[in-house]
Parts: structure tokens; sequence; C-alpha cells
């Protein structure tokens, strides 16, 4: 564990109270330092945007939040409204999974634009509106000055989408926080927003913490990932090892159902069955169902994180017994 | 050679203006491509490239303003109904919104009976065994049969409409975007699952996806539309590993960089 990070995430346990408690995040740990990017992923239900919701502070009501979330040294956890509304926007931003409900009707985007600039920054409407207007450049909207006197219904939904993550990045802040920012855009528009994401953070070391189910994404852009799955730690660690040697049966799974560039068939490896939801869990390990490497020990406890190498995290019971590729595990099965 | 099963020359679709502040769209102008009986096209396009439009012609639910698609030799664009409703039995869709495209209150079973029932080749005796054979070729449990569509998986609803596809024994489906909303290790089974339907089924496909690197993998031919009309078009894989048009370029670079992934 470095301890430069910027946002430090220990344990983290999220648990929706109503109508009976349910922990939907069990013991989550990861940490962003500053010019990184972590991805998280895995499918839908895997408590993604929750674990999001969290670091910014944000969930919804009757959620209950344990565990550890430090940021620039600072707990969060229990954290009054007072000390977010500080960091919002300013230190750290969020652009949620239904970003488009962030903008509002009834103005034009480049004033909502100006309006975040100067909710923080002391500086006049004309400056405001220019940082605006570069802010709405930099994700690939063209004309920007003539755009930004446009208003949302104007905009098509891909130029909205890139609306938002213009809002959140006008600030420069420390930390974005982006929820599936470019999975409903064309691969030509999502490459571009993924592109000045990588130069802000190369240039004003900003980090990032993308959630997203694409693990070709994860791949290109990130330093770091986090794989969930019903809640859970799956695996974590740097990108090139987690996604080149996973060691998880689960992200091996991903990865093998992923079309090869080179294959005799056209069939893919396929995992059985579908993402498992929390609220209705199995006993033991939550993928054994679908696990192709289960064993009767799985079903007994959850299986812990457990560090296979440098920094390189996987939670499953029988990590030292599989094979070395554990993408083989998959080989044969097109369910 | 066999002359394709389906076969589009110069289509074009136009959608009228909105008001009088918009002009008319031409959504796809003049493009031609034909299907072969046991073959996968894939179009591939940026959203609005006219993709869904072109299905939507294909399957004759809005007339083309012009062109010909001539469906085993025959010529639909002039056929009426009721006609049309039986040559439709020969080209089926499936879309990209699994829950959307069933009816919430319908079970499995009526789901799959339906195209049954309506095309009157419903009989007591036979129809349940036939409901059953659809959800075995499509890999469906038979216990879903009397759930609802919110009680199924989005990858398991996508294969209730499979098989309600299935049912009109079509020689052709029109899949526009159908992995596109399911989870990633959901959609390499449904992937597989129209694989083995072709296989078996000898089913021509026409494949609408925007994933080029699913593409490369399973269609036999691409074409690459872009403002409504084909640019380039060619073998899967040829088109997909050295294409020549710079939108498709485009289009590949933005795929993100695989060898970055696990060797396999
Ligand atoms: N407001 C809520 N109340 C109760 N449960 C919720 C709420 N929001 C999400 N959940 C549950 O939390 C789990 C994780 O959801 P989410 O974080 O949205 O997953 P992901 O983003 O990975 O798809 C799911 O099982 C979901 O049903
Ligand atoms: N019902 C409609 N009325 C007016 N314009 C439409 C309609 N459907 C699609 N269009 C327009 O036609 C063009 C092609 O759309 P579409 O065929 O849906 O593309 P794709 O499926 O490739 O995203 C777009 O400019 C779109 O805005
Ligand atoms: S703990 Fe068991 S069931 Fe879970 S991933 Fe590991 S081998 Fe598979
Ligand atoms: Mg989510
Ligand atoms: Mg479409």
């Amino acid at each position: 564990m470095s301890t430069e990070a910027l946002l430090e995430v220990r344990g983290l346990r999220i648990t929706a109270t109503r109508p009976h408690e349910v922990d939907l995040v069990c013991d989550v740990s990861f940490e962003v330092a500053a010019g990184e990017m972590l991805a998280v992923v895995g499918e839908s239900g895997a408590g993604k945007s929750i674990t999001a919701r969290a670091v910014l502070g944000l969930l919804p009501a009757g959620m209950r939040v344990s565990g550890s979330v430090r940021f620039d040294g600072e707990e969060l956890v229990g954290a009054s409204d007072a000390v977010y509304r500080k960091l919002w926007g300013h230190r750290m931003a969020f652009v949620p999974q239904d970003a488009l409900s962030v903008l509002s009707p009834v103005h034009t985007v480049g004033d909502q634009l100006a309006l975040a600039v100067r909710s923080v920054r002391g500086v006049g409407r004309k400056a405001a509106l220019e940082r605006a207007v570069d802010a709405l450049d930099r994700v690939g909207i063209a004309d920007a000055a003539r755009r930004a006197r446009a208003y949302p219904h104007e905009f098509s939904g891909g130029m909205r989408q890139r609306a938002v993550i213009a809002m959140a990045t006008v600030n420069d802040p420390d930390l974005v926080v982006a929820d599936e920012p470019t999975t409903a855009l064309d691969p030509t528009i999502q490459a571009r927003i993924l592109d000045m994401l990588d130069t802000l953070r190369e240039r004003a070391g900003m980090a990032v913490v993308l959630v997203t189910h694409d693990l070709a994404v994860a791949a290109a852009h990130a330093d770091r990932v986090l794989v969930m799955y019903a809640g859970r730690h799956v695996e974590s660690g740097p990108v090139h090892r987690v996604l080149r040697e996973p060691r998880a049966p689960y992200t091996a799974g991903l990865l093998a159902s992923l079309p090869p560039r080179h294959a005799e068939s056209r069939y893919l490896p396929a995992m059985p069955g579908a993402p498992a939801t929390t609220g209705s869990l199995p006993a033991g390990c939550a993928f054994a169902p679908r696990c192709p490497a289960a064993a009767d020990s799985c079903t007994r406890h959850e299986p812990e994180p457990a560090e296979w190498q440098d920094g390189h995290w996987a939670s499953c019971h029988r990590l030292a017994e599989l094979p070395r590729r554990t993408t083989d595990l998959f080989v044969g099965t097109t369910a | 050679m066999t002359a394709p099963l389906l076969e589009v020359r110069d289509l074009v679709v136009r959608y009228p203006a909105r008001g009088r502040r918009t002009s008319p769209v031409l959504a796809v102008d003049r493009i031609s491509f034909t299907v072969a009986a046991g073959e996968t096209l894939a179009l591939v396009g940026e959203s609005g490239s006219g993709k869904s439009s072109t299905a939507a012609a294909v399957l004759m639910l809005r007339k083309p303003e012009g062109g010909s698609v001539r469906f085993g030799g025959r010529e639909l664009t002039t056929v009426e109904e009721p006609e049309l409703r039986t040559l439709r039995r020969g080209f089926q869709p499936v879309f990209q919104d699994p829950y959307g495209s069933l009816s919430p209150r319908k079970t499995v079973f009526d789901a799959v009976a339906e195209p049954l029932r309506v095309q009157c080749r419903w009989d007591s005796a036979t129809g349940p065994a036939r409901v059953a054979e659809l959800l075995d070729l499509v890999h469906l449990d038979r216990s879903v049969v009397r759930r609802l569509p919110h009680e199924l998986s989005g990858g398991q609803c996508q294969r209730v409409g499979i098989a309600r596809a299935l049912a009109s024994e079509p020689r052709l489906l029109v899949l526009d975007e159908p992995v596109s909303a399911l989870d990633p290790s959901v959609r390499a089974g449904v992937i597989n699952l129209f694989t083995e339907l072709q296989d078996s089924l000898g089913l021509a496909q026409l494949f609408i996806c925007h994933d080029l690197a699913l593409v490369r993998h399973v269609a036999h031919r691409v074409a690459v539309l872009h403002r409504g009309r084909i640019v380039e078009s060619g073998p899967a894989r040829q088109v997909c590993d050295a294409p020549t048009h710079d939108y498709t370029r485009e289009l590949l670079s933005s795929v993100p960089d695989p060898d970055r992934l696990t060797a396999r």
C-alpha cells in the first residue's frame, strides 16, 4: 500500500437498510494516486455505481456505509455534508451513470458550465464563460463558443454526455469519478473522451475512477483495475497483471468470452448462467454456480482477498491450485 | 452460384421533415448489398449512420422511398398485406432491448406460442411440444415457461425473443444490435447461439453491431455505413485488418487495443 494515494478505500461496506438489511457491497478496498486511473469493472448489479457514489458521499437514502474512505488524508466516512460540499465540484467531481439528468433544461450549456466555474472560483462572468468554452472544446464539441449558447435539448445525446463530462472537469478537480461515462457513446467519441481524460491525468495530475463493464477500455486506459462481482472484491491490481494474468476464475471468464484475434472456431468461450444479484446470493463464493473450477469447499465460506503478487490481489479459495493460464478453464465452454 | 437470399438494390429511406424548421432526413442513400443463405453480413457504422433504418426497410416495417428489396427472388417493396404477412415469416427481427421487445404480462410460453397462434399454425395437441422444442433450440430451460419477462435475466429475455423469431421458421434473421444491452459474460453465449442456429438451420443473418472485434470474429462479410452510404464492404477479416476507407480506419482505431489484454 502506497502512502501517497489520493484516495484510499479500505473495507468498504454498503448496507441497504430497507426493507431488510442486506450488504450490497462487502469488504472492498482500493486506492488511486494522483494522475492514476483505476477502472472498476464488473457486470450489472456488481455494485460499481454504489461504490462510486459511496466515495463521493452521494448514496441514496436507506444505505449505510462503513469502513474507511480517505481523500487526501481526510476520513470521509461519517463526515458532515459541509466537508463534502467543500470537495464537490472543486476537488472531486462525479459523472453519474444517468449523466443527462445533470443538465438543467432551462439554462444554456455554457451558462451552466460557467456557473459551475463561478461557484468554485472568484472569476468574472466573461472569464468563467471562456473557461466553460475551453472545457467544451476539450471534450470534442466542435464550434464550442457557438454551441455554448445552445440549450441541452438542442444537443444530441452524445453531445449532452460530453457536456456533462466537460462540466465535471471544468474546474480541474483532483479526482473525477465517472460511472460508465462512455457506454452509450459511439466508439469514436468514446475513444476521444478517454484520450481527453488521459491528457488531463498527464497534464494536471487528475486522478480518475472509471466505472466500466468494458475490459478493453480498462486495459487500454487504466493503470489499475478492480474487478467486482455481486458486491465483492474479485481481483485487483496493476492492469497488466490482472488482465494479462488473471488469477480469479471470474476475471478469466470475462476475458475468455471476448472475441479472440486469432481463432479457428467461430464459437466463443462463454460462461454459463447470468450475473448474481446481491440479495439472493448463494452461500460461500458468489461465483460458484458459474465457476468451472468450483469445489465443495467453495460453497462453505466466502473467499477473502489474498495477495498473489506485489499489489495483485485475488479472492478465490483455489488460487494456488488453478492452472497457470486461468482462461483455459473456459476452453470448450460455449454455453 | 445461386441467387442470394436477400438482395437490396439502391435502397433509399427518407424521413419527412418534422415541423417547418427541419428538413427531411435522408437516412439511407442508395445502398446495395446481398446476404446469402448461411451467411452473416454485418452492418457497422456510428449511431445515426442509417443501420436501423436499413433494418426497418428490409423488414418492410417502413416502406423505402426507393430501391428494391428482393427476398428469395420476390420483390417486397410492391407486395401488399396480407401477402406481405406470409412472406414476412421468412425474415424475422431480433432487437436490442430484450425486455422492451416482450409484452410484460405474457409468460414465456405465451410469448413463444403467439406467432404460431397468429399464423394459425397452433394446434393444441402439438403446440406445447413445438414451444418446448423452440425453447430447446435457444437453450432455455423448460422451467422458465411460466415466468414473466421481469422474472428473467436479460440474456434469457433475449433468448425468448429469438425463440419467437424462430417460431416462424425464418430463413433470415435481422439482428439490430442484439447483444449491445447484455452483460459481457452473457453476450458470448447469445452470440454462440446465433452461430449455432446458422450452422444447424442454415440461417442468413443481417447483423447490426458496433463492436468491431465481435464483427470481425462472427461475420462473414461486413458493410460499413457512413451517413447513409456504404463506404466499404468485403470479407470481415479483410475489412477489419486492412481497411481501405478513412472512415473504416477511424472506426477501427477507436477500438481499444486488445494487445494489452491477456495473451490468449
Ligand atoms: N437505491 C437502492 N436501494 C436498494 N438496492 C439498490 C439501490 N441501488 C442499487 N441497489 C442494489 O445494489 C446492487 C448494486 O447496484 P449498482 O451499484 O447499481 O450495480 P452496478 O452499477 O455494478 O450495475 C444491486 O443489487 C442493486 O439492486
Ligand atoms: N423515425 C424517425 N424520424 C426521423 N428521423 C429519423 C427516424 N429514425 C431515424 N431517423 C434519423 O435517420 C438517421 C439514421 O438513423 P438510424 O437508422 O436510427 O441510424 P443507426 O441505427 O445507424 O443509429 C439519423 O439521422 C436519425 O436521426
Ligand atoms: S472460490 Fe471456488 S467457486 Fe469461487 S472463484 Fe474460486 S474456485 Fe471458483
Ligand atoms: Mg451502474
Ligand atoms: Mg440503430
